[in-house]
């Protein structure tokens, strides 16, 4: 899923700070799981903002709606005639769910709450973890299943550098070598002579991707 | 006698290591470079070591060769992508710089200019395999060379990695990395013989000569800091208590310096000094060493 935080709230009420009617859009899919731009949030930041707006004498309406995927068109249609009630909208989604809605709206302006950082899974402590980064060519028939591209502070493809202390990176101590997990699990998957074939560099693509579906 | 020619006779090599600073002021480093000049077969020049914003690598390492004083041009993955690499390569030999060491390079975070994008389009086997195709008449697309360089090509190891996992896999990669065209090998630092001549052991039949790496210690606290924060360092207790207690922690250093080196000589195939900013003093180490 992609991965995104809550702005701070202070970047986001300069954002808006020229309106006085703002619509928060929500979205019900990947921020809604990593619990910054669901339905909840969206509660969250209203009641902030309207709290803040009250506090400092300002004129500020709130509204509030979520979607099931912000970054399709189809859905950022149903809200069409709501939104045009609003001078401006702030987005809870991530931002391919930002630029969906400021393209399929058009003429109002959409400002994004969350900062969008990675793609990844739960790491099983309730927190998320980065773990690919779309290079366009998977590697992980080599690597034990485990991105070194996204893992490995410098994407090394090849093998770890010599920076790792106690099997943790050399960039963070909370941080595991992805090649000490590489390692590990060859070892139990009995494939460690994956380790001694070279990769070439990779061919970086070029941004940005698109991806066709014909009928 | 050129370091190329050392590597090929089988000598025992010596090598030591400058490291530009920060600005265009040369006269220190200069200076050590000519003071040590005649006792080694070259002298690394660090590619803006620990990320650290400093003159560059390449100008420095041409400015030994003119004086005739043997660079090996250290050359990182963290700042240059694959163009970058290879035009920065061309032009290290159209300045008479023939030996390069390739390093992968430490994370630009660990540096000054923490926010700087780190680059690694290629790593220090891609930067290998990438010299031998320059040195064949061609660029890494396949595109013919006009003019061909003959890079003397060399890597490193860390021997200190982490038991298990970490030196398994340092291991590996030293066999890829010699593969893909290493013709020597500078150690990290090495502090202790008997866990070194284990390590050694590991590497026979890798037939590439192996220059273990020295540090000469200039205080207790540096040998600590290094213990905790430099990956595969670790500084016996007992050299670190020498280090606090002497009077003269020049001699001290000199000393342990030394006796690493005397017994390196029968262990690898050289030793790569570094003095960090103590080169002066490296004449001293040798002296004692009996080289
Ligand atoms: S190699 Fe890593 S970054 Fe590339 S597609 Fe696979 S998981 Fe994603
Ligand atoms: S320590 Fe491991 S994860 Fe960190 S940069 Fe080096 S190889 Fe990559």
């Amino acid at each position: 899923m992609i991965v995104a935080e809550v702005k701070p709230m202070a970047e986001i009420q300069d954002t808006i700070k020229k309106y006085s009617k703002v619509l928060i859009s929500g979205c019900g899919s990947c921020v809604t799981v990593c619990l910054s731009g669901g339905a909840q949030q969206v509660e969250v930041l209203a009641s902030s903002l309207r709290t803040a707006a009250k506090s400092q004498g300002q004129q500020l309406e709130v509204g509030q709606e979520t979607q099931l995927r912000q970054c399709d068109p189809m859905f950022i249609e149903q809200i069409r005639d709501k939104a045009a009630g609003y001078e401006a909208i702030l987005s809870m989604g991530c931002g391919a769910g930002v630029q969906t809605m400021a393209e399929t709206l058009g003429n109002i302006p959409v400002y994004p709450a969350l900062d969008t950082v990675f793609f990844g899974g739960a790491d099983g402590q309730g927190g998320f973890m980065e773990t690919c980064a779309a290079c366009g060519q998977c590697i992980l028939s080599r690597t034990g299943g485990i991105c070194p591209v996204a893992r490995c502070a410098k994407s090394l493809t090849d093998g770890p550098c010599g920076g790792a202390q106690a099997g943790n990176c050399e960039v963070s101590k909370d941080t595991r070598c992805a090649w000490q997990l590489i390692y590990v699990r060859l070892v139990r998957l009995g494939q460690v002579h994956l380790l001694k074939e070279t990769t070439p560099p990779k061919a970086r693509r070029v941004h940005p991707a698109r991806l066709n579906r014909a009928e | 006698m050129g370091f190329r020619e050392a590597v090929e006779s089988g000598r025992f090599l010596i090598t030591a290591e400058v490291g530009p600073g920060k600005g265009t002021d040369m006269h220190e480093l200069l200076e050590d470079a000519e003071a040590i000049k005649d006792r080694i077969h070259a002298i690394n020049v660090t590619d803006l070591q620990s990320s650290v914003m400093r003159l560059g690598s390449l100008a420095v390492s041409h400015i030994l060769a003119d004086k005739g004083i043997e660079p090996i041009y250290q050359l990182t993955c963290r700042d240059r992508n694959r163009l970058a690499l290879q035009s920065d390569l061309l032009s290290a030999w159209v300045l008479g710089v023939k030996n390069v060491l390739a390093l992968t390079g430490d994370h630009p975070v660990l540096g000054d200019h923490p926010e700087a994008m780190p680059v690694f389009d290629c790593d220090s086997v891609s930067l290998l395999q990438m010299m031998q195709t320059l040195n064949g008449g061609h660029d890494m697309a396949g595109n013919e060379l006009k003019g061909v360089p003959d890079f003397f090509p060399g890597a490193v190891v860390n021997p200190g990695a982490d038991a298990g996992a970490g030196l398994e896999m340092q291991l590996i990669k030293l066999e890829k990395k010699i593969e893909a065209g290493a013709r020597f090998i500078q150690t990290q630092g090495v502090f202790e013989l008997d866990s070194f001549e284990k390590f050694m052991k590991r590497v026979e039949g890798f037939h590439v000569p192996i220059m273990g790496g020295i540090i000469m210690l200039k205080s207790a606290g540096m040998a600590k800091f290094m213990n905790k924060n430099v990956a595969g360092i670790s500084v016996p207790e007992s050299q670190i208590k020498a280090m606090a207690e002497t009077e003269d922690k020049a001699r001290t250093s000199v000393e342990i310096a030394s006796h690493l080196v005397k017994g390196m000589k029968d262990m690898c195939q050289g030793v790569h000094i570094m003095a960090i900013g103590w080169e002066k003093k490296i004449p001293m180490v040798l002296d004692k060493a009996g080289i």
